[in-house]
């Protein structure tokens, strides 16, 4: 599987009390620009992800990854567990802290700035474990859909293995047998020759001096006895009974409340408020000026939130006072025009002649479509408690990234990182929001002018309004058909490219193809939002390929079928598809079906939806029937349930997501006006898992870049006309118009 | 001060100006399992009960309350070490993701079943579409409705 010694990365040792440490380290290298970012202000490279086996026989997975309702923490022990044959009863986890011991700032630096001064054991396994080290960035983060695929892979199930043998090994030096005749299970080490066993916690402090193997061996399938099934989450218990504790509910003794409102055009600064507190505002302790934004600080948040609004700020003006969403897509159109015009367009691809074979081709077809901004909107607005004390600070937040928490701290405050110290909670929702640092930021500068503790709560209208948005892109797609109707030509003009770099690939064979993007500058903030890059692809290419389809009079699942005829991973899921949607079955009238497919973090996803357009133009989505190969579920029910959340939050954003800019600002602030999918709307999913054995791929991200092609092609399907724009929600569809389409 | 009854405890708190309940119950008296979602009875993640009926304490000043039972998250379970049968199905059909929006949930699940202790599909959209999940675990929540609604029943007969 890889080249890199394992040794190299396992250490051992034992703490106070006899209990078996071990750890491994893992190093990051450069990926993307979201990690490029991170990076930037102060990444950490090694972290160690440790197991501890406890005198009493539990075993401790401590797991780098932060929860979000992902099951991270279940999926990771359970890798860890079962290499270890792990009595699972007796399996406990931590979130690892966000401290000195985990992560390591100036190797980091060091590392990504070419700097040649690396440790010894970094050097002997750098060029070994390169590729390695490049997807192990992702262990410090919780994103990409990650978590299981990289960190499970590579570093729990080495960690479980590699205990195993040495508990095993210790075991036998004690009792003077052969290592090949002992036994593990359910953490008991049996000699079934002489009758002795011991358990892992008897064997711990012996099994820490023994050498760290170089290759532990690991587990084939057939030999799984937790991976591949469906343990009750472990964090499940405390969500039903209201003693799950996420940043926001932190309490701090002496904590004060903060709440704050910036400034409403992005890049604009605040220019006059008053900050002396009257008596007149009760509860009020300080006013503070952050320079682009105004924070109060009260006894609570009610009082601080009603300071604030009553508080005359005004803000410098900018040149993007008037911007308006209308003329920002206006801006785009010119960038891509002058770009094409002047051959300044960046390729992302190509293959063949398109322009060459555009022209050749019996048939053209030609469609513009158009993507709003995106917030987030996770359920638990932004928060992050502060405490910054001479010399030190403290930081209680939900962190996708609390290494990044700790690194950006550090350098605001200008202190050493292990004078920062993060206390990760639970996280009300990520979706990528979580992975930035700004309200961290925040949180510390208005901590710093006063002595105590202050938990700053943004109000759902600013975490509307100052989010990091999935962007709004502009898309002008053309194909060429051949007398058979299939594409023999395909290009692709869009605005802005993130990452994954590969989001803009097709998965179908087309001879000829010339995809290419521009840049346009943009005075909005981006970031990353669930699925990133493939939530605008995976519409954009799906719902163009469905229109070629059409164009050739053939069935929307057999066209693509005909297409991906080299890749039996996608075949294999369209077919299963097919199968379970009872594709071509007869549907009531006003009813649509539509499917999508692709391939995202690693995972295929097809997704049929079947639609009822009602005559009032309603779209009511009825059904949706997923088939997903992850490689391998790991926990099948929580992949599941990441196939559902997946499906529901890109279907929330394509009915009704849309987030526009008037006179530069953010027009929307709650969920009356950035609607969201509620239980009457939620279709009912059936999720089918392929394991193909693929390497592992994720869970978190790839059902959502589908939904919305799935439905729009449903729609069309039910009514003839084509959504090319976003939301849902602005195409009319009631009959009358259907009618005249 | 103003006295406030939750979950059968007295509480003295400052309600002044306003301040809606769900400030006071998770500032003042520590019960953070009431959540902050939206502050404009938008989202259902404060749902409380008050004298039994399900409302948004993000919106009700807490000086309304006074007098009344005010039921919270943490006082559902009939004991300390018993869960109330809908905590059960939530588990049974391990319905939470993030889980912040939980505890809206289940005691908007726990109002709609004791209004309907056999709800039908369109008795439940009713009830619960003023809770958002953005998790989108709408299909669990259903299925745990539904699984704690016949675990009444059979506790009945």
């Amino acid at each position: 599987m890889k080249k890199w010694t394992r040794r190299a990365f396992i250490g051992a040792g034992v703490l106070a009390g006899g209990t078996l440490v071990l750890g491994i380290a893992i190093r990051p290298g450069n990926r993307a620009s979201k990690v490029a970012g991170l990076i930037a202000t102060g990444g950490e490279t090694v972290m160690n992800i440790w197991l501890k086996i406890a005198r009493d026989n539990t075993v401790t997975a401590i797991i780098p990854h932060a929860e979000m309702g992902q099951g991270v923490h279940t999926a990771l022990a359970m890798m860890l567990a079962d290499e270890m044959d792990a009595d699972w009863s007796k399996v406990r986890f931590e979130e690892a802290p966000a401290a000195k011991e985990y992560a390591n700032y100036s190797v980091a630096k060091g590392f990504i700035a070419g700097n040649a001064n690396f440790p010894k054991f970094l050097v002997e396994t750098i060029d070994g474990i390169f590729l390695t080290a490049v997807k192990s960035l992702n262990f410090q983060i919780t994103g990409g859909s990650a978590s299981v695929r990289f960190t499970g892979q590579d570093a729990m199930r080495i960690a479980g293995a590699a205990a195993k043998s040495m508990l095993l090994q210790a075991a036998a030096d004690t009792w003077k047998v052969p290592v090949e005749e002992l036994v593990a299970e359910k953490s008991i080490v049996t000699h079934t020759g002489s009758g002795q066993s011991a358990t892992f916690g008897e064997l711990a402090p012996a099994a820490a001096k023994v050498k760290t193997p170089a290759n532990p061996k690991l587990k084939s399938r057939d030999q799984f006895t937790l991976m591949g099934t469906s343990q009750p989450r472990l964090d499940i218990p405390a969500k039903v009974t209201g003693q799950a504790i996420f940043g926001m509910d932190v309490q701090v003794p002496g904590m004060k409340y903060a709440t704050i409102k910036a400034a409403p055009v992005f890049g604009s600064k605040v220019k006059s408020v008053d900050t002396h507190v009257t008596t007149s505002q009760a509860g009020v302790l300080k006013i503070v000026n952050l320079g682009d934004a105004v924070a109060v600080v009260a006894e609570g948040y009610w009082q601080a939130k009603t300071a604030l609004d009553a508080l005359p700020i005004t803000f410098e003006s900018t040149e993007n006072d008037s911007l308006s969403q209308a003329e920002i897509f206006s801006r785009y159109r010119k960038a891509m025009d002058t770009d094409l015009a002047e051959g300044n367009l960046e390729t992302h691809f190509k293959s063949g002649d398109a322009a060459k074979a555009l022209k050749e081709a019996k048939v053209l077809i030609e469609a513009e479509y158009q993507l709003p901004f995106l917030a987030h909107a996770t359920m638990e607005p932004m928060n992050c408690t502060a405490w910054v004390q001479q010399g030190k600070c403290e930081i209680w937040c939900g962190s996708q990234n609390p290494l990044g928490v700790k690194a950006a701290a550090a350098e605001l405050l200008e202190l050493e990182l292990d004078q920062v110290i993060v206390h990760n909670q639970l996280l009300g929702g990520g979706f990528g929001r979580r992975s930035e640092t700004d309200v961290i930021k925040q949180a510390l500068l208005i901590a710093k002018e006063v002595d105590v503790p202050v938990k700053l709560i943004w109000s759902r209208e600013e975490d509307t309004q100052h989010d990091f948005y999935r962007e709004a892109t502009l898309s002008r797609l053309k194909a060429g058909l051949d007398e058979s109707g299939l594409p023999v030509a395909y290009s692709h003009q869009f605005i802005f490219k993130h990452h994954p770099p590969e989001a803009a690939d097709i998965p179908y064979s087309v001879p000829n193809q010339l995809i290419q993007f521009s840049s346009p500058p943009s005075h909005v903030p981006w970031g990353n939002w669930r699925s990133v890059d493939h939530s605008t692809h995976g519409f954009l290419s799906e719902s163009f390929i469905d229109e070629l389809a059409h164009a050739a009079k053939q069935d929307p699942l057999a066209y693509r079928k005909k297409l991906i005829k080299d890749h039996p991973r996608l075949l294999a899921v369209l077919d299963l598809a097919y199968e379970k949607s009872n594709w071509g079955s007869p549907l009531p009238a006003n009813w649509g079906r539509g499917i999508a497919i692709g391939q995202s973090f690693g995972s295929v996803v097809a997704e049929v939806a079947e639609v009822e357009v009602n005559l009032e133009g309603k779209v009511n989505v009825q059904r949706v029937v997923c088939v997903a190969d992850p490689g391998f579920a790991i926990h099948p029910d929580g992949f599941k349930a990441q196939m559902e959340s997946g499906i529901i939050y890109g279907l929330a954003a394509a009915m009704s997501g849309e987030i526009t800019i008037e006179n530069g600002a953010v027009a929307q602030g709650n969920f009356h006006n950035y609607p969201v999918t509620r239980m009457s709307e939620a279709p009912k999913i059936e999720t089918y898992i392929i394991n193909s054995d693929n390497a592992p791929g994720g869970a978190g991200e790839p059902s959502t870049p589908f939904i919305a092609p799935a439905v729009t092609n449903a729609i069309f399907a039910a009514t003839g006309i084509r959504i090319r724009q976003l939301p849902i929600s602005n195409t009319d569809l009631r009959v009358s118009i259907r009618q005249t389409t | 001060m103003t006295k406030l009854l939750i979950n059968g405890k007295e509480h003295e708190v400052n309600a002044e100006n306003g301040v809606p309940l769900l400030w006071v119950i998770r500032e003042q008296c520590g019960l953070t399992g009431t959540k902050f979602g939206c502050g404009i009875a938008q989202c259902g993640a404060c749902t409380v009960h008050l004298d039994g009926q399900p409302i948004r304490s993000c919106i009700t000043p807490a000086i309304s309350a006074e007098g009344k039972n005010i039921t919270t998250i943490e006082g559902i379970a009939p004991d300390p070490t018993i869960l109330h049968v809908v905590q059960q199905a939530w588990i049974a059909e391990q319905t939470p993701q993030c889980g912040y929006c939980q505890s809206g949930q289940i005691m908007s699940a726990v109002a709609l079943l004791n209004e309907y202790p056999n709800p039908t599909d369109e008795q439940i959209d009713a009830a619960m579409s003023g809770n958002i999940c953005r998790c989108g675990m709408y299909g669990r929540i259903r299925s745990a409705i539904k699984r704690a609604s016949a675990s009444l029943q059979s506790s009945t007969l």
